[in-house]
């Protein structure tokens, strides 16, 4: 499979070449198709699902009685419910967050490392991976957070407060881009995220591989770099205002069907 | 008489009783801890600083999903307007090509950009306007600003009879809360995202009648 996959990115890559002769347009709807077919973000789910089982970290125990929010090793379904609250640790959490709690409690891995540990190295990479696979397989089912304790509603209002708040060099807000239908930047089209955009879009779509870096971006990844081009100052890994955010975008996604992990430009 | 009198107060107390049990924090209470959220979830990074997160009176006015009330939006737009740094020597037009290529530049004030300096800068125009229509990947956010001089009869950009629009347009870049409060296009002059000369070039690349976008 890896193989294919290899493959598969190699002949992309090959017809970016080509496709520069071609109209702009029909390289575009030909990419699109192309993106279709094989998502290297298997590749992450079979490496989340093997970090899931092993025994690793200075206990030597495997995630397999972590508490994704259904009950102990319940992986199925969790992701659609994410972030919630959570007894445990007294307040809401969402999947990445959740998944170092777990890498703490049962592993005796340090939380606050990982947290400070860029993307895409050492266990910042696994909590990715891991993230990957727990939400593969939700695939298909719906959003539906819980709103019942008032803690999931308080992250939902502040969320929804930190999604229009406007600031940085340019004034940008989330809302700048993501609060009407049928806006683009560019030709990338921007789903509205001030309620459900549909099955498989915005909330319903990350984590995803990202063909044109060639890397796996968690929900915490594309909050990040969002606030990157929003020109804002550096959010910290699973800080309160990304956790709102998620809370909020998805409650407003509720009964959107998830296809993460999704594959985009 | 009586009970339906009581029965109405006793309703109206149940009724206090359970919203009072079913809302948690205010509006205003909630207002206050996003506010603490905000300020305590960033931290500084390369150029960008912590302190990009302070709002003046027409960001906070207009963060949230409702618009400011007309006295602020009022306020906002009069403030803007007192912002304006009109250009040297009543110099307005610059090189439309210069402008074309600042037009299709993202650059610059994030995070991994290193200078402040605006030369670094593009203007992002493309990102959310159509301007050039041999452009085709082109934002939709902003309005078409395809024929922008040739819509607005503009054949000399130095005949007095054009100096409201080029002035309007010189406003509008500079500092585009001056003419609609809550406006979704950065203030490029008044927060020195480019400097006067850059400002010129996309000015020459909106009015000039040479420019392909008045063809």
């Amino acid at each position: 499979m890896s193989k294919q996959i290899l493959v598969g990115v190699a002949a992309l890559a090959l017809c970016a070449g080509v496709s520069a002769q071609k109209s702009t347009a029909d390289g575009i709807a030909e990419y699109r198709k192309m993106l279709e077919d094989g998502n290297p973000a298997e590749l992450f789910e079979a490496k989340g699902e093997e970090l899931w089982k092993q025994k690793r970290g200075p206990k030597n125990a495997s995630l397999e009685a972590c508490n994704l929010g259904q009950g102990p090793g319940v992986v199925k379904g969790a992701f659609v419910t994410l972030p919630r609250y959570f007894a445990d640790t007294g307040r809401v959490q969402d999947l990445e967050d959740r998944l170092v709690t777990c890498m703490a409690t049962l592993q005796g891995f340090d939380a606050a490392e990982i947290a400070k540990t860029p993307f895409g190295r050492g266990e910042m990479a696994n909590v990715t991976a891991l993230a990957t696979w727990v939400a593969g397989m939700s695939r298909g089912l719906r959003f539906n957070l819980p709103q019942s304790n008032p803690l999931e509603r308080t992250s939902y209002e502040i969320g929804k407060r930190a999604f229009f708040y406007r600031a940085g060099s340019h004034d940008f807000s989330c809302a700048s881009c993501h609060s009407e239908d049928g806006k683009r930047i560019r030709l990338q089209d921007l789903p509205n995220l001030t309620k459900n955009p549909g099955d498989g879009i915005g909330f319903a779509a990350w984590p995803a591989y990202r063909v044109s870096n060639g890397q796996m971006w968690s929900m915490q990844l594309r909050l990040n770099d969002c606030y990157r081009q929003q020109r804002f100052p550096y959010p910290g890994f699973a800080s309160e205002v990304t956790i709102a955010l998620g809370t909020y975008m998805g409650v407003n996604a509720k009964g959107a069907e998830s296809i993460a992990p999704a594959i985009k430009r | 008489m009586n009970i339906p009198y009581r029965l109405i107060l006793g309703i109206a107390l149940v009724g206090a009783l359970l919203a009072g049990c079913a809302t948690g924090p205010s509006p205003a209470e909630l207002d206050a801890q996003a506010q603490k959220v905000i300020k305590t979830s960033f931290r500084d990074q390369g150029i960008v600083k912590a302190n990009w997160l302070d709002q003046d009176l027409g960001l906070s006015a207009c963060s949230s999903d409702k618009e400011p009330d007309p006295a602020t939006a009022d306020r906002i737009m009069a403030e803007a307007l007192k912002s304006v740094k009109w250009p040297t020597g009543g110099q307005y037009m610059g090189d439309w090509r210069a402008g074309e290529k600042l037009a299709q530049s993202g650059r610059g004030m994030t995070w991994t950009d290193t200078s402040l300096d605006p030369k670094e800068n593009g203007g992002n125009c493309y990102n959310c306007h159509q301007i050039d229509n041999k452009e085709i990947s082109y934002g939709t956010i902003g309005p078409s600003l395809w024929n922008y001089g040739k819509n607005r009869g503009v054949t000399d950009p130095a005949a007095p009879a054009t100096a409201p629009i080029v002035q309007y347009t010189w406003v509008k870049l500079w500092n585009a809360k001056a003419y609609s409060p809550c406006s979704n296009m950065p203030r490029f002059g008044h927060k020195n995202l480019l400097n006067e000369q850059q400002l010129r070039d996309i000015m020459a690349l909106l009015l000039d009648p040479k420019s392909p976008v008045n063809q």
